[in-house]
């Protein structure tokens, strides 16, 4: 079988006691990309989070397994070794430290101690996947998303999904305050991945990026559960038709768990 | 425990150890009048910092006999590293055990009449110059009880003169190594750079005595001439036993810059005290400090910019991280006299906690007595933030490394100014041991 499997299973998760997910379940094998949409405040981005094991985020219920081995009892970085890779909505800005340190540091930790990445490769691979999502190089010496604008900091985290090359990818509103360009930049770099060895989980409440990145799988996001799944049409009528028609068909009047951002 | 006022060296002993240096007789009365004065005056009084029960007065002060260093390659290890071998060319003094053990200058700096050698020498063939600067335009000799006694007892040190419209563009160098457990160090470091000049100074302070007690008690002036331009780096490594009182003092004239990188990297407990006046119009100062605190040490480190010219600038940036269970205060001291006007005092002060047990107290201090000026401070006590760990472990890296990283970017700004590629990747790496 080729890559890795992420399953989630009846997954509920608190923050600050408040229960935002209600038992959400899903599956991404290798080669796969499923699209999670729905409107804002509906729990998207905590599962994300919760996956990757955000400090904030509780478990209250259920599991998630990547190739069968429990996530949960994993830290942190130990999940991003398991093959898990979370582009953030909202990374850190980390004064002092160098975007390609960081990127180093990140893809040694990869790689077992005495193997690290030769310098001259790291720079070779850094250049060319920089070239490819149109940065600027000098973005490479500036310390670590800070003063990026928005659209920088989302180049850079596929910048960095593109070098660690994770088994599965998690784009938490990858495409959230980009202008078409830099939307069809993203893009490019998330389809260069495409592979039988990676899956992905797009979360996104536009259909935008979904016109960019065919989603194998889209399921629908309300009140902290998947309320909808199918394939890419049903991407294509939430563009055309919104969501009422989904709320009207499943019987929900207030789709939100959690507050508005 | 009361402090003992009586002085570990008297009299005779002074008037012999300047007698055995040749030193002109105005050097002989003015340590004679510090030793006075330091029966008399009180110890100094760094603000929220208690030092009344710190060593000051358990050290040796007889130098033993120094074997000069023949080549750079005979060097201990702990000492190569702050040491460019590859350049054969360099600016750079070393001394050990307070006596000059190896010196070495460029023809750009013979040729163009500057002077660069330690203090001893310098008081026998420059005498005069000396006497011209030695404790007076930057620090008195009767502040208190440490600089009298620093004046008693100098007992090492160099002397950097620039002649006017001298530019130097290779830096110059000082290693004061302190091999010898208990000697202590009375350093006395004078730089002065004539109008127009400009020169970038760095030196290293190192010692491995984790256990003897002695005490440093050292002095720096620094004078820039109108429209000259000073850089000024160090890092001060002394071991745990070290007690440090050290007294970095510049000024400034018309059009002229003082700029400090500072690595208080000391194991001990440490007075650390940095005032720049900015005498003349147009003048400005950037004082970088940064510092690890481990272990059980105390520490003070207080910055001044004191503005008298028109138009002056000033910026102070102290960055500390603390752990296990030491203190340290940060006071940043912005002060403009009247008639400083157009003036600009800046500062900022960041300590990042690494242990519940540590201590970090910054104090911002504006003192203001002129109306058209500008102002600013910052600063802040916190710990590593969960959530840029949580963004660089969620690449596979660990919560050490993640540690590591942040903590390294916290230093970075004061790191990476420091003017000596050799001098900065040895203050990482001396960082890199105290954090880890």
């Amino acid at each position: 079988m080729a890559g890795s499997t992420l399953e989630i299973k009846n997954l509920h998760v608190e923050i600050e006691g408040e229960e935002i997910l209600k038992g959400v379940n899903l599956t991404i094998k290798g080669g796969e990309f499923h699209a999670i949409m729905g409107p804002n405040g509906t729990g998207k981005s905590t599962l994300a989070s919760a996956i990757m094991g955000h400090p904030k985020y509780e478990i209250t219920e259920g599991s998630i397994l990547m190739d069968g081995e429990d996530v949960l009892e994993m830290e942190v970085d130990e999940r991003a070794k398991a093959g898990l890779f979370l582009a953030m909505q909202y990374p850190s800005e980390i004064s002092g430290v160098t975007t390609s340190d960081f990127l180093r540091s990140s893809i040694n930790a990869h790689r077992e101690e005495g193997d690290e990445i030769p310098l001259m490769k790291f720079i070779k691979e850094m250049d060319a996947a920089m070239d490819y999502l149109e940065m600027d190089k000098n973005m490479a010496q500036r310390y670590l998303n800070e003063g990026f604008s928005g659209g920088e900091k989302k180049r850079n985290e596929i910048l960095q999904l593109m070098m660690i090359k994770p088994e599965i990818g998690i784009l938490d509103e990858i495409d959230s305050g980009l202008d078409i360009d830099a939307l069809k930049v993203v893009a490019k770099g998330i389809n260069k991945l495409r592979s039988e060895n990676f899956g992905c989980l797009i979360i996104t409440h536009y259909q935008r990026l979904l016109n960019y990145v065919t989603p194998d799988h889209v399921h629908i996001m309300m009140q902290g559960k998947v309320v909808k799944s199918g394939g890419p049409e049903l991407a294509q009528r939430l563009e055309a038709e919104g969501y009422e028609w989904v709320k009207d068909e499943l019987g929900i009047e207030d789709e939100t768990v959690e507050q508005k951002a | 425990m009361t402090v003992d006022t009586k002085l570990p060296y008297e009299k005779d002993y002074v008037n012999e150890f300047s007698n055995n240096r040749n030193e002109p007789d105005w050097m002989k009365s003015l340590r004679l009048r510090g030793l006075e004065l330091a029966e008399t005056l009180e110890m100094p009084k760094p603000d929220k910092t208690n030092i009344t029960k710190w060593n000051f007065s358990e050290f040796k002060h007889e130098l033993p006999q120094v074997e000069q260093i023949q080549s750079l390659d005979e060097l201990p290890e702990e000492i190569k590293v702050f040491v460019d071998l590859e350049n054969t060319k360099q600016n750079l003094l070393i001394q050990k055990n307070q006596t000059i053990a190896y010196r070495s200058t460029t023809s750009e700096l013979e040729e163009k009449g500057v002077i660069f050698t330690d203090l001893q020498t310098a008081l026998e063939k420059h005498g005069d110059l000396v006497q011209r600067y030695f404790m007076k335009d930057a620090v008195s000799i009767d502040e208190h009880r440490l600089t009298a006694l620093h004046t008693a007892l100098v007992n090492g040190g160099a002397f950097v003169y620039v002649p006017k419209n001298v530019v130097i563009e290779d830096p110059i160098q000082t290693i004061y190594w302190q091999e010898d457990a208990t000697l202590a160090s009375f350093n006395h470091v004078i730089v002065v750079a004539e109008e127009n000049s400009s020169l970038t100074y760095v030196e290293n302070y190192i010692s491995a005595n984790q256990e003897e007690e002695t005490v440093a008690n050292i002095i720096t002036e620094v004078i820039a001439h109108d429209n000259a331009k000073v850089s000024y780096g160090a890092v001060d490594n002394f071991a745990a036993g070290t007690t440090v009182y050290s007294n970095r003092r510049g000024v400034a004239y018309r059009d002229a810059t003082i700029d400090w990188a500072l690595g208080g990297m000391n194991d001990g407990n440490s007075v650390a005290e940095n005032i720049t006046h900015l005498m003349g119009d147009n003048s400005n100062s950037n004082a970088k400090t940064v510092t690890v605190g481990r272990g059980k040490q105390s520490q003070n480190f207080t910055t001044q910019i004191r503005h008298f010219g028109k138009n002056s600038e000033a910026y102070i940036l102290q960055h500390g991280v603390m752990k296990e269970r030491a203190s340290s205060v940060f006071n940043g001291i912005g002060k403009i006299e009247h008639g400083a006007s157009k003036s600009n005092a800046e500062q900022e002060s960041r300590v990042l906690m690494l242990s519940k047990d540590a201590r970090g107290d910054a104090n911002p201090i504006l003192l203001i007595d002129e109306d058209d000026v500008e102002a600013g401070h910052a600063a802040s006590v916190g710990r590593v933030d969960p959530i840029q760990l949580y963004y660089l472990m969620s690449r596979g890296i660990s919560e050490k490394e993640a540690e590591r990283l942040i903590i390294h970017g916290f230093l970075a700004p004061v790191v990476n100014e420091m003017p000596i590629e050799t001098v900065k990747n040895q203050l990482t790496q001396v960082i890199e041991g105290k954090v880890n």
